[in-house]
């Protein structure tokens, strides 16, 4: 139960965490556990006011928890007299259930911040501690008719975890996070079995210990669970050598209120009608707890390389993206960050210690914008990431880097890179600081075919600015998008969207009608509803027209099957 | 003001209209038709003095609303790939509209034109060095030719090189009354916003009114059969005669940029287009189509609003009723009234102020002269010469021309009365004063004259509406309860609307008279014209029809639209020629119901 003590209860990641401006107004980043912490970033505070038209006089410090403002605990007797009797530990704690009540949409950090709260929470947490636990409380949950809502690393950005308002019942939550053993490994076929609650950055470092690596890396592995990882589809950076989780994954046991569903082998592949495993993958917690996976293991890699490239605009970089697509030879990971995001990246430099390092700085960016003549106002980077043996890695780079030349692509070195990918764990707090100072700001995904990336990024980044000014957003926001997986047919574009809300009466609506503006946008430009976030309750009302209505029909009729009392009644996705 | 007078040929009259054309004096005297056209050719842009441009543009920006119209069409430039929508009403459109962007610095156009004008040397390729290219009139099977044309006008929108510019009309408006628009240019290029390889268009509506066309006759003789003479730079050449009569003023008038991303909101949903890739062509859906035919009818509906409208317009549509002429004081006092209920139907009128009544008149009559006589205080049509030896065919065809000619300026101002003068058809033609009953005739006129107005098809309830407004609002008809009661005084307003129609009512009815009496079995669709302008040519010379504009090829083509798309007619395809198939009692109970003298039933409609 340490977990919840050292996490922020109002915001991204750990509490020790987290960017500040100090007495002298510059920006640092607190604690010791990133790279960047502790250093001072010295030209952040520039781009924070010029982006955002902010100050960072102005400063809005949150409240902190106020329990009693909490909706009591609606605790079912019965059920918690049965429970009680098995010896699974529980808890109906204000702060256990206001942890569990969210995941980290804008609007419920936002609710967290201003003191506000929610409307429903969990009446109850439970910390089942094995599969069996899990199915015992199922059991119990559909005797005594209460909802459970599973709990794994609370990370959901689709408003998942929000407890349904007109939710009479008691609401369980269910913690899965003491659930978080690798029960065996097969070094023979190179899998391993792993209990679900699991977190990310845990089971890589556990099977680390013994050569071997999953190769799944979300961009909030630190916090998210393998649970959760099956219940949305996620996406991990490196999925060109591993593979996405339904790539990854080659068993699901899962607890439903049916009864238990698994397969009963560990081939590699089954053509045996459709694949059950697809109902559970991306079902977000509306048809049962997954408790145990069998998953692909890796050795690790023995050599790993990052690398960047410079591009002279967006254009040049998508069609250098879409070649080594075609090539079939994109590195573990490539993305594509829009010239907003290179500066953005920029201004998150530290302070460099010697005048050398600041000269060859200079050099570079001299080269770059007066030498080649690049624009420094259209100029985009891309950063790579290599893995394998080394020879193969350097013949790979090689590759790589000829494709790009041939996009007008300059190599930039493999510093850049690797700031590229530490900005990605970095990144969530700094929504944090923009909340400390009027700003606001999300993020959204969409997977879209080649030919209309570039269309896609374009109208979509216009559509925000417009949207924003009707609304009477005051200074421009911030539009910012990256290309961040490459596929045979297509891509994953990831965009920022930020906004200075000072002047506006209520910014979370005029924030949410920006996005759903943004993602009408996106389906209209032959994007998808979401690449690997998921739908959750943020984007249900466009399942219907995203797969149809006998497409949307199948999930219901295996959801009436599975879950006909909606014990697991979250109701996301439909 | 909103209208930009930017050229004008020494008339005295306009000199002093208000400060802004004052400004443009010195230019006007420095400047002809034939500095328009040499200086709009880019090739020769090297041979100005820059200063001059700057000169004028400094000084016309002067005027605070030209400034202002001005940037917000350069704004929408750079922003929004643009497609610029004129009216067509003469050659002079493509000059114009290219010399007014080059004057004010603005990106020229390039522009769809029609395959004729490349015909014409020197002047074909003046027009294709200023962005001009060429589209043939017609290429229906050939898939090729509008693969790459479409292709080529999506590549211009796209990259933004340069605002795209035609006409929605299609074609030169021989009749000075707006096209029914043609919506294949207009679904091109907003499939690149249908797609999202652009994020919005703007289409910007442009009214070019000229106060008198140069090929007024032209037209009228063009109607009239007289064979249409290829565009030729010779044939231009000696047309220079032409313009050393005087032309009045021009006025071109920049719409609001319309954006089609607002247009298209919750009306056509774009997703349709995700699962083909974008450069396979296809047939837009049912609903993009509908949303491109309304556009395109909106778009019109806003250049004519904005046309300026002269004193003449007022008058040339009295005269037509009196065909027979009146006293100039009579003439004077109904050109009077008609501006006070042109005025509260919402006409863009051009009326001199400060200005005594009578000299407007006159003066409108001098620039005129070539159609009107001024003899003993009556006004009158110009008749042709009466020379000793003319056939009465010839009579009867200096008399028509003559009339269509008066008739094309009547025309400029049907669009702000058609709709009360379809509804006070509608009132004397009803069986009964009760609502729905006039409404009811009311719908039965637009379908039939949906071709020779622009009626927005599926708007007829909400132009009911507005009809209904106007009339009461000029205090001309009461409703009252379920009825539509006409008040004393509102009794000549409906008489001269009924008059303003009673042409085409009659020429609708000639044109089923025909097919119910004349046409045999085997009529093709070319003998058509012919023989409906022959068949009208008897009755007017038996004395049985007053009506003229019947001879009118365009009301001729336009009745024949009407009555297949009724059903009443329908064409039969025989061997490599198309014959018209007339149902008799159809075409019968039309012409009843046109006459009045049957009541709009239901049922007709239905069978319709």
């Amino acid at each position: 139960l340490t977990w919840q003590e050292i996490m922020k209860w109002n915001g991204w990641g750990y509490s020790d965490s987290k960017f500040l401006f100090n007495k002298k107004g510059q920006a640092e980043f607190t604690g010791k556990r990133y790279r960047l912490s502790g250093m001072i970033l010295p030209s952040l505070q520039d781009w924070f006011e010029n982006t955002f038209g902010a100050s960072v006089k102005q400063h809005k410090s949150p409240p902190s928890l106020n329990a009693g403002a909490l909706p009591p605990a609606n605790l079912n007797e019965a059920f918690l007299q049965d429970l009680t009797a098995t010896g699974i530990p529980f808890s109906h704690e204000a702060d256990d259930r206001v942890f569990r009540a969210h995941g980290h949409c804008l609007h419920e950090i936002f609710a967290l911040r201003e003191g506000r709260g929610f409307q429903r929470v969990p009446d109850m947490v439970t910390w089942p501690n094995c599969h069996n636990d899990v199915v015992k409380i199922v059991e119990l949950a559909c005797k005594h008719n209460v909802c459970v809502i599973p709990y794994g690393g609370g990370t959901s950005v689709t408003g998942a975890l929000e407890c349904p308002p007109e939710e009479m019942r008691c609401i369980v939550s269910l913690d899965t996070s003491q659930m978080n053993r690798i029960l065996w490994i097969d070094e023979k076929n190179l899998v391993a079995r792993i209990e679900a609650g699991i977190i990310g950055q845990d089971l890589e470092r556990l099977l680390n210990e013994g050569g071997y690596c999953t190769g799944h890396e979300p961009d909030s592995m630190e916090f998210s669970s393998l649970g959760g990882w099956v219940a949305t589809r996620a996406s991990g950076m490196k999925k060109n050598v591993y593979g996405n989780i339904e790539d990854l994954v080659v068993h699901i046991k899962v607890v439903t209120p049916r009864g238990v569903m698994e397969k009963s082998c560990q081939g590699p592949r089954m053509s045996t009608g459709p694949d059950v495993h697809h109902f559970i993958l991306g079902s977000e917690g509306t048809l049962g707890v997954v408790t145990e996976v069998t998953m692909k293991i890796r050795p690790i890699p023995e050599y790993r390389k990052y690398g960047s490239v410079v591009f002279p605009n967006f254009e040049a970089g998508v069609a250098c993206l879409r070649e080594v697509a075609k090539q079939r030879c994109a590195p573990a990971s490539i993305r594509l960050m829009d010239n907003e995001q290179f500066q953005f990246g920029h201004a998150l430099k530290p302070q460099v210690s010697s005048i050398f390092t600041s000269f060859v700085e200079g050099l570079k960016k001299f080269y770059i914008t007066k030498f080649k003549g690049f624009d420094p106002h259209q100029l985009c980077v891309a950063t790579l990431l290599f893995e394998g043996d080394r020879e193969r890695v350097l013949q790979h780079e090689k590759q790589v880097y000829d494709i790009a030349a041939k996009f007008g692509g300059l190599a930039a070195g493999e510093d850049n890179g690797q700031r590229g990918y530490i900005l990605t764990f970095v990144i969530a707090y700094l929504r944090d600081l923009g909340l400390d100072y009027y700003v606001v700001a999300e993020s959204f995904e969409t997977s879209v075919p080649w030919d209309r990336v570039l269309d896609l990024c374009r109208n979509v980044k216009e559509r925000i600015i417009r949207e924003c000014k009707e609304r009477g957003v005051q200074f421009q926001p911030l539009t910012s998008c990256r290309v961040t997986q490459t596929y045979d047919a297509g891509a994953c574009v990831y965009f920022y969207f930020a906004f200075n809300y000072r002047g506006l009466a209520d910014p979370v609506h005029t924030y949410e009608q920006v996005e759903h503006a943004a993602r009408d946008e996106i389906l209209a430009n032959g994007g998808s509803l979401s690449h690997h976030h998921g739908v959750g309750k943020l984007r249900k009302e466009w399942m219907k027209e995203s797969i149809s209505d006998v497409g949307l029909g199948m999930l219901r009729s295996v959801k009436e099957y599975v879950d006909p009392d909606n014990i697991f009644g979250n109701r996301n996705l439909l | 003001m909103a209208s930009t007078t930017l050229y004008s040929q020494r008339d005295p009259m306009l000199k002093k209209r208000d400060d802004f054309e004052d400004i443009l004096e010195e230019r006007r005297n420095s400047s002809d038709l034939k500095y328009a056209v040499r200086c709009y050719a880019p090739v020769l842009y090297k041979g100005l003095t820059p200063c001059k441009a700057n000169m004028l543009k400094s000084m016309v920006l002067q005027s605070d609303h030209l400034r202002y119209v001005i940037n917000q069409l350069q704004q929408a430039i750079q922003e929004h790939p643009v497609v610029l929508l004129p009216s067509h009403r003469s050659y002079m459109d493509f000059l114009l509209m290219s010399y007014i962007l080059y004057t004010y610095d603005l990106a020229l156009p390039v522009i769809a034109a029609g395959m004729d004008f490349m015909g014409m040397k020197f002047i074909g390729e003046m027009l294709r060095m200023s962005g001009a290219f060429f589209i043939r009139r017609s290429f229906g099977g050939d898939k090729l030719y509008w693969a790459v044309f479409s292709e080529y006008v999506k590549t211009m929108l796209r990259n933004g090189f340069a605002p795209i510019e035609f006409f929605l009309e299609g074609t030169r408006s021989r009749t000075c009354k707006s096209l029914t628009p043609k919506i294949g240019l207009l679904n091109i290029v907003m499939e690149p916003f249908f797609k999202g390889e652009v994020f919005d268009v703007h289409l910007v509506p442009i009214s070019i009114s000229y106060e008198r066309i140069l090929e007024e006759s032209l037209y009228a003789r063009e109607l009239l059969g007289v064979p249409k003479p290829k565009e030729s730079t010779s044939g231009l050449l000696k047309a220079r005669r032409i313009l050393s009569e005087n032309y009045g003023s021009i006025h071109v008038y920049f719409g609001q940029p319309v954006s089609i991303r607002s247009l298209a909101q919750d009306k056509v949903n774009r997703c349709k287009y995700n699962l083909v890739p974008r450069h396979i062509p296809r047939k837009p859906t049912k609903e993009t189509q509908s949303f491109v035919t309304d556009t395109a009818y909106r778009i019109v509906r806003l250049q004519e609003d904005s046309m300026v409208l002269k004193p003449w317009v007022l008058m040339a549509s009295i005269l037509l009723q009196n065909l027979e002429g009146l006293e100039l004081s009579l003439l004077t006092e109904q050109t009077l009234w008609l501006r006070g209920l042109a005025q509260s139907c919402g006409a863009f009128l051009d009326w001199p102020d400060h200005t005594p009544s009578a000299k407007v008149v006159s003066s409108s009559l001098a620039l005129h002269r070539g159609l009107v006589c001024v003899s003993g205080g009556r006004v009158s049509l110009v008749l042709g010469e009466p020379q000793g030896l003319v056939t009465p065919e010839e009579a009867l065809f200096n008399r028509a021309v003559s009339v269509l000619s008066c008739a094309s300026y009547r025309n400029q101002i049907l669009h702000v009365f058609i709709r009360p003068a379809i509804l006070a058809v509608a009132i004397h033609n009803a069986a009964s004063s009760k609502k729905d009953e006039v409404f009811n005739c009311f719908s039965f006129l637009c379908k039939m004259f949906s071709d020779e107005f622009i009626l927005c098809p599926g708007d007829t309830v909400q132009d009911f509406e507005e009809a209904c407004y106007l009339l009461v609002k000029s205090g001309s008809v009461q409703t009252l309860q379920q009825n539509i009661v006409v008040t004393d005084r509102g009794q000549s307003t409906l008489s001269f609307l009924n008059g303003l129609l009673e042409s085409f009512l009659q020429g609708y009815q000639v044109v089923c008279q025909y097919f119910c009496e004349e046409a045999c079995d085997s009529l093709t669709e070319k003998q058509y014209i012919p023989a409906v302008r022959s068949f009208a040519v008897k009755l007017i010379l038996a004395g049985n029809l007053r009506c003229y504009e019947v001879l009118s090829s365009d009301m001729q083509k336009n009745a024949l639209a009407a009555l297949l798309r009724l059903g009443a007619v329908s064409k039969v395809k025989v061997a490599d020629q198309v014959t018209l198939k007339v149902n008799k009692l159809a075409v019968n109970s039309l012409e009843d119901t046109l006459g009045g003298r049957l009541p709009t039933q239901k049922a007709v409609l239905a069978r319709l």
